[in-house]
């Protein structure tokens, strides 16, 4: 028997199976979350009417911030798991595929604190003063 | 009718990579394409390789790359393929000479998943081990698999990591899991559950286009995934 006659595959571990789970219950939700947010932003209200003052008026409610809170976490968890799958694939290099998947999941992390502290800590005025310094860079 | 076959040749002993040959041969509208080849290799080139035993799709060797499809060659007619045909070796397994290739990866995979009923009791003396039918039609279409690797070696999965075990051997294990005979369901989904297992299969679908006994494998792969979500196979 050559080496490749004793092949072996089998893991009691149950992860691959969650992500599989994971990735169409995520998927669903996603579509939902995402399509709703589309018709609220641009076929309720319409594109004409978001601006600054609109986005501000809508991040004081809870309900909008869990709501993108949700699009947020679901929407990278959901692409960082296919970014996973395509590095499985396709690097074959232990020390490439684990580079990597270090790298995606320091970004994963890095991108969700930065959405959460923006839709928690958002304050309109420290961002209209924000707003106003960088239009007055453009404005010279 | 007159057609041109485009081949894919190699020869390990004068060739150090594959190249194409065109030969044109006369067939009739209703030739089988290996009937096709076999004027080729009959008449006017001898060293034209590719295995064919049975010649009717029950034995599953000429398995080969047709006008970019896998197809067995002795089920698939002139008349369907045009005037102008191309065929190469099947795809992610190395080749040995021309349309034949190494299948050994292919087989181990499949002998991985311990294509075998495992059942320690004891039979009944006078009789074989008896099943209803509604048991038998459980697992009825991943029976008709005959192992021509179409399936395997059209899927990019397999093409971008020889690791993976494959859906044949997918389907073979989905034969034993479902059988209601079969004591070792537990034993396969564990098998099956492999980040090499059938958590590599990407719904891709081109298993199931390819698929010469049109075994619905993506449907059987996604039944084993459900399998090892629920802990087995449930009633």
């Amino acid at each position: 028997m050559s080496a490749i006659s004793r092949l072996k595959y089998g893991s009691p571990n149950r992860f691959e199976a969650f992500s599989w789970y994971f990735m169409r219950v995520s998927g669903a939700v996603l579509l939902l979350v995402a399509v709703l947010h589309l018709l609220i932003m641009h076929v309720w209200y319409g594109v004409d009417a978001i601006d600054y003052r609109f986005v501000v008026g809508r991040w004081a409610s809870p309900l909008v911030q869990v709501y993108d809170l949700a699009l947020l976490l679901f929407a990278i968890t959901h692409g960082v798991n296919g970014t996973r799958w395509v590095i499985d694939d396709y690097i074959h290099s232990r020390g490439w595929n684990l580079t990597l998947k270090a790298a995606l999941y320091v970004l994963t992390v890095i991108f969700i604190l930065m959405g959460a502290t923006v839709i928690f800590t958002f304050d309109p005025d420290t961002s209209t003063t924000a707003l106003n310094t960088v239009a007055a860079v453009f404005a010279r | 009718m007159r057609v041109t076959l485009r081949i894919k040749r190699f020869n390990p002993e004068r060739d150090e990579k594959q190249h194409w040959e065109e030969h044109e041969v006369d067939v009739e509208p209703n030739d089988q394409l290996l009937d096709a080849l076999n004027k080729v290799k009959w008449y006017d080139d001898g060293s034209l390789t590719y295995r064919r035993s049975c010649a009717h799709g029950v034995c599953g060797s000429d398995a080969m790359v047709v006008n970019g499809r896998n197809r067995l060659a002795c089920k698939v007619l002139m008349k369907d393929l045009g005037k102008k045909v191309t065929v190469e070796p099947i795809r992610g397994l190395p080749v040995i000479k021309d349309m034949v290739v190494d299948m050994e990866p292919f087989f181990a995979r499949y002998r991985a998943v311990k294509p075998y009923l495992i059942n320690d009791n004891e039979p009944p003396a006078d009789r074989e081990r008896l099943q209803s039918i509604e048991d038998r039609e459980r697992f009825d279409d991943t029976t008709k698999c005959i192992l021509c690797a179409c399936c395997t070696t059209s899927c990019p999965s397999f093409w971008a990591n020889g690791e993976y075990v494959g859906p044949a051997a997918i389907v073979q294990a989905h034969r034993f899991i479902f059988d209601s005979r079969d004591m070792a369901v537990h034993e396969r989904l564990e098998i099956m559950n492999d980040t090499m297992g059938v958590w590599r299969c990407r719904t891709v679908f081109n298993c199931v286009e390819c698929c010469p006994r049109e075994i619905d494998i993506t449907r059987a792969i996604g039944e084993v995934k459900k399998a090892i979500l629920n802990g087995g196979v449930g009633g």
